[in-house]
């Protein structure tokens, strides 16, 4: 850099410096650590994509009206000329065909869109399984949370932007689902469709919701969510002197402006890579909204895909009950209120609850920076891969038309299969998965206890045969003994010592059965004596061992030479 | 605040083993070779490179590509094409230029930061307590030693703030909610376009339908005659609840419904196309099961039976209109449903009186 | 392709006139016949011999000899018209191979000769709608425009909005129109193959059915948008965003995260 250069930065830094105290705040972030992990990214790839979809939606703001008013088309697009349509759906199509570049931009947003819900599940997983949301995250997975909720809301309202029979069919569901909610139902439909569906004031109404509400709301929690990361400063994965009060990492200035920098480029990149050669969306191929017609493969974009499929699961005739209730006259619809709205809103409750029920079940109240190896925590690995078991069979089920013509099955087989399997299947994952974490467990108490296994077969001159071992060094020790052994609680008895009953023990009795089912079967991590008597025991072993292994090598290597030595001879 | 490196802490203990503090760093390639550091160097320089040819290509396209008047399916997919190629190279070339330079020639020894406890100290709990009280006391609000009429007089603020600011929002929402939901005359639910006389006719060009047309096997897609003059906005909310399935199944299959002997003839039967599950056109006819399937959420009816829910989340048969033929030859409705179309919301059953307040009305006006 | 496919049909158009005559003279299904089926040739009394011949070996097993079908084996063919044969035999439905939900497409097991004799014979039981000619099924006459409507309002529903296909229940499915003939699209508008339903042409008109032709066909040219994912909406959108976006991305996260050697 030349000294010009430098004087110039200089002399900007002093002037915004003296209006701002910013030097201050550039202390604080530029040294910030953050730990390298690839599991760390895939918030960055939410928020990258969400960039995206800002600068995307901009663009497309430019030409898109959002009018339900009737024009007959007469662009450029042969298939649709004097069709009747509302210009908003006109103006999707004049996007695709006659901007140039338009049909790029549409389909990195609606690409962007996919992503953005994909990379926050996945990154919800990741906080999920590693236990990120304990304390004191519990707040910022809340947030986290809102943000997943928002995204929906956010895809929701852009899906059904164009007017086109697909997502026309979507608002048309939404709908239905609304009228079943009692007593309110009608009125609440009238008051979203401004009057008898579909109405004219429909797509405004989303459009206002889709560039204005919901971005303002994502974008606040986004600094929310963002802040709290600071504040907290980054978990870390265990291992040597990763502790719960310190963070080990890279500077934020320069290799994280370099890396999460790029990775913005990156993820920009790719998604503009897939948006040029894949169609998303293809409206023109829908048509215009018309509440006659529909087509084939009526879903909608992959993240509302579960709550379509609980609609398909929910039977409207269980074992001969119907599942539309008429109590006094009124009508209330299960079928439709079961699916669409409870099972969503516990399925989500519960996922926003998690961290409180841990906590419960745990009863520790110490902050929590370095990450559980999923593997250390059968229960909630168990829990977690149930719940994703739950959703994926919805989203299945959602599909179903599109597996069965795929797999040549027929689709109320397929239902059917479904409507059980969402009652067994996930307590059987639960199992196999908390088994297989056990057994993990296992294998690592045996790795740290034991050692390695060199694949080096020794016999003894009793002619027993004995693998060597090669020991764990303290690096790799650490990472498998350095988590907590948690007991399942114990809870003051029901009555003092004077027979007066103690207040608030049926929420201990709660809290302890939930330990139990948490903690009660579990694997000890190896303690510091056991490793000692392991050593000890090996000690003899392992030098007599040696000696053999050092013995069997040689000979090894006499053989080997002298089988070379025979080969070259025949040569 | 924070120390390179070797960060002198008392070691942590777990489960009677010592942490053996931070691994020791590994030098890269770079670091130690000067040819690997070049080589690193002039590979970040080669993305940086190819980002800006990215942008060429793109603006290339943009200005070079004929993308003709749009009605070109392949020039604008060339066009769309190439763009996006130029902008993905532009972007993942700046990427992955600066993700390899902070890999391979940044400095990459791991530091240490402390952590402090998000807990703020106890002093400075007590005096945010403390001052929230003032405050509490300076406003008036209460004091809880005090007693007497102050007491009396700080609840009277305390309520009458707490109503008004629990109501005001009130003032806002009320002339606003009530504005969106036009004149939530929900009895519109009942009434379709069908009635004694509307001529069954083609969808969407309104065409009317003889009774010769409709031959055993055949699904006509029906709109009530008149639709089509209607205003955009007032003919989508009637088409979504009149669209009408006619079909003709042979006569022997037909199971006719006790009650609706005259509903249907020689085997031609019409049947609301609105699934009574959420809605959807259920449009899917089997002419050899006779069997209805909507493809939104796969509720399966009976056409030969009531159209009765024989698979899926419907509970109820889809509303069946009844039809004769006219003297001309056409197809036509005996009256409108005689129950709301569509999917159940609570007062469904409810309302008879309102519907017949709302038909009076409307012949009044 | 196309082009062979039309000057076959054109050998086919002599039944035509048969069908006509005879749809006069027994009076049966007349409103079915194309309006338009007029030729000037007679099919050869030959044609409709080595028709039979080739029915009583190939087609007799579940039909019957005299074609009038078995009760829950297989249907009578008398009146189904040669469209239906055509369409039948000419997409490899027929002769089926095993039972299952319905016939199965594949590689027709006889050549195009062969299908219009059958074709004679069939029709020459009874009259039914006859094979399309050239113009009635050439795209390029037709409004893709207004086929589009039609084709939504009464063909989407099954076969998705451009012919994608999808699923109907127990396993049974309309198929993709993406590679079927014009011709084959309408015979199957006409005769109603299994589930599907007759769409005859007081319901869709011959201009509007060769109008979704023109529809169908202006979808051959591919997506401006770029591949097509099996233009079956959503659900494989959101696959692909899963398993190729997020996939490629999280590969380069996994890169980024990973030490320089």
């Amino acid at each position: 850099m030349g000294t010009k250069l430098n004087n110039a930065a200089g002399g900007t830094a002093n002037f915004v410096d003296d209006r701002t105290s910013i030097g201050g705040f550039v202390k604080f972030f530029a040294r910030k650590l953050f730990p390298d992990h690839w599991s760390f990214m895939l918030g960055e790839i939410a928020l990258y994509s969400f960039v995206v979809l800002l600068l995307s939606g901009v663009f497309l703001t430019a030409f898109f009206v959002p009018s339900m008013t009737e024009v007959h088309y007469e662009g450029a697009f042969e298939t649709m000329h004097g069709v009747s349509m509302t210009e908003a759906f006109a103006s999707t199509l004049k996007i695709s065909f006659e901007v140039p570049g338009g049909l790029l931009i549409r389909q990195i947003h609606h690409w962007s869109a996919l992503l953005f819900l994909a990379a926050i599940m996945t990154h919800m997983c990741r906080v999920f399984f590693t236990g990120a949301f304990r304390k004191p995250r519990e707040l910022n997975w809340l947030v986290g949370f809102t943000l997943m909720v928002l995204g929906l809301a956010a895809g929701f309202t852009g899906y059904s932007l164009p007017d086109d029979v697909l997502s026309g069919n979507g608002l048309r569901i939404i709908d239905g689902v609304v009228k079943s909610i009692p007593i309110i139902g009608s009125y609440t439909s009238y008051w979203l469709f401004g009057g008898e569906y579909p109405g004219g004031d429909i797509i405004p109404r989303l459009f206002t919701a889709h560039i204005l509400l919901v971005p303002g709301l994502i974008l606040a929690l986004i600094a929310v969510h963002l802040f709290l990361v600071f504040l907290h400063k980054h978990t870390q994965y265990p291992g040597g002197g990763k502790t719960d009060r310190n963070v080990v990492g890279l500077p934020l200035f320069p290799v994280y402006t370099a890396k999460a920098g790029g990775f913005f480029f990156v993820v920009f990149g790719i998604i503009a890579l897939v948006a040029a050669v894949f169609t998303i969306n293809p409206v023109w191929n829908y048509g215009p909204y018309d509440p006659s017609p529909v087509s084939a493969g009526t879903q909608p974009d992959w993240y509302i895909l579960f709550v379509d499929g609980a609609l398909r699961l929910m039977p409207g005739w269980l074992f001969g009950i119907p599942m539309e209730w008429e109590i006094f006259g009124y009508t209330l619809s299960m079928n439709i209120l079961l699916p669409a709205l409870i099972m969503p809103g516990l399925f989500f409750g519960f996922i926003a609850m998690y961290p409180w029920i841990e906590k419960w079940a745990t009863g520790d109240r110490g902050e929590k920076h370095v990450l559980d190896r999923p593997r250390n925590v059968p229960v909630r690995t168990g829990i977690g891969v149930a719940t994703i078991t739950f959703y994926v069979i919805l989203v299945l089920e959602g599909s179903n038309d599109i597996v069965a013509t795929l797999f040549h099955l027929s689709l109320n087989d397929l239902t059917i299969f479904f409507q059980w399997a969402i009652f067994i299947l996930p307590p059987i994952m639960f199992w196999v998965t908390k088994r297989i974490c056990m057994g993990l467990q296992r294998k690592d108490r045996e790795l740290v206890l034991h050692g390695h296994e060199t694949g080096t077969i020794v016999r003894h001159e009793n002619g027993e045969y004995i693998e060597v071992h090669s020991p764990l060094d303290e690096q790799e020790v650490w990472l498998r003994v350095s988590h907590d052994d948690i007991a399942p609680l114990e809870v003051a008895p029901e009555y003092n010592e004077n027979g007066v009953r103690r207040k608030g023990y049926r929420w201990d009795r709660f809290k302890q059965a939930l330990s139990r089912f948490y903690y009660e079967e579990r694997i000890s991590p190896v303690t510091k004596a056991e490793y000692d008597e392991a050593q000890h025991h090996h000690g003899h072993g392992n030098a007599e061992a040696d000696i053999q292994a050092a013995d069997a090598k040689d000979a090894d290597e006499r053989l080997t030479g002298e089988w070379n030595k025979v080969e070259d001879e025949a040569k | 605040m924070s120390t390179p490196e070797h960060h002198e802490e008392e070691p942590v203990t777990k489960n009677g083993f010592t942490d053996p503090g931070l691994a020791h760093h590994r030098p890269r390639r770079a670091d130690v070779e000067p040819k690997a550091d070049r080589r690193a160097e002039r590979q970040v320089a080669a993305l940086f490179g190819l980002s800006a040819l990215g942008t060429i290509i793109a603006i290339w396209a943009y200005f070079g590509l004929d993308a003709g008047d749009g009605s070109d399916v392949d020039a604008v997919h060339r066009m769309n094409l190439w763009i996006g190629i130029g902008v993905f190279l532009a972007m993942v070339g700046i990427g992955f230029g600066a993700i390899h330079w902070a890999k391979t020639l940044m400095r990459d020894h791991e530091m240490v930061e402390e952590r402090h406890a998000l807990r703020t100290s106890d002093e400075n709990r007590e005096a945010a307590i403390q001052n929230l009280k003032d405050g509490v006391t300076d406003s008036g609000l209460g004091t809880p030693d005090e007693a007497g009429t102050g007491v009396k007089r700080r609840s009277l603020l305390k309520g009458s703030l707490i109503t008004a600011l629990a109501i005001a929002p009130l003032s806002v929402l009320v002339p606003q909610i009530g504005n969106m939901g036009s004149d939530w005359n929900i009895s519109k639910f009942r009434h379709t376009m069908w009635g004694p006389g509307v001529r069954l006719t083609r969808d969407p060009d309104g065409s009317p339908i003889k009774a010769a047309d409709v031959t055993i096997g055949s699904v006509f897609h029906v709109i009530p005659e008149g639709l089509n003059d209607l205003e955009h906005h007032e003919k989508m909310a009637e088409k979504a609840k009149a669209v009408v399935l006619l079909l003709r199944l042979n006569p022997e299959d037909l199971k006719i419904q006790e009650g609706r002997e005259d509903w249907s003839f020689d085997g031609v039967i019409a049947y609301s196309k609105i699934c009574t599950h959420v809605g959807c056109p259920v449009a899917l006819y089997e002419q050899q099961t006779h069997h209805l399937l909507c493809p939104c959420h796969q509720s399966t009816f009976d056409v030969s039976d009531g159209a009765k829910v024989v698979f899926g989340p419907a509970k109820r048969p889809l509303p069946q209109l009844p039809i004769s033929v006219d003297d001309d030859g056409y197809i036509v409705a005996q009256n409108d449903f005689d129950e709301p179309v569509g999917p159940s919301y609570w007062t469904r059953l409810k309302g008879d009186s309102t519907t017949e307040a709302t038909s009076v009305e409307e012949e009044s006006h | 392709m196309h082009a062979i496919a039309r000057r076959r049909h054109h050998k086919a158009a002599p039944l035509l006139l048969v069908l006509a005559l005879l749809a006069l003279i027994t009076g049966v299904a007349a409103i079915a016949a194309p309006s338009t089926a007029a030729a000037t040739e007679t099919a050869s009394a030959d044609d409709i011999a080595t028709g039979e011949a080739l029915f009583a070996a190939n087609c007799a097993s579940c039909h019957g000899l005299d074609a009038e079908g078995q009760d829950g084996v297989a249907p009578s063919l008398v009146g189904v018209g040669a469209a239906a044969v055509d369409f039948q035999v000419g997409t490899g439905r027929m002769p089926m191979q095993a039972s299952g939900p319905q016939a199965i497409a594949k590689k027709a097991q006889f050549t195009q000769d062969e299908i219009d004799q059958l074709a004679a014979w069939v029709s020459s039981l009874g009259a039914g709608p006859a094979v399309p000619t050239a113009e009635q099924v050439d795209a390029s006459l037709g409004d893709a425009a207004n086929g589009m409507e039609v084709f939504r309002t009464n063909c989407a529903m099954c076969h998705g909005s451009i012919g994608g296909g999808g699923a109907l229940t127990q396993g049974k499915y309309a198929p993709s129109l993406l590679e079927t003939t014009p011709t084959h699209i309408y015979e199957a508008m006409l005769t109603g193959p299994q589930s599907m339903p007759v769409f005859n042409d007081a319901n869709i008109t011959p201009e509007n059915k060769r109008d979704v032709i023109a529809y169908l066909t202006a979808q051959q040219e591919g997506s401006p948008g770029g591949l097509s994912l099996g233009a079956i909406g959503p659900v494989s959108e959101g696959f692909w965003a899963w398993l190729v976006l997020l996939g490629l991305i999280i590969g380069a996260t996994v890169w980024v995260g990973a030490r320089s050697s």
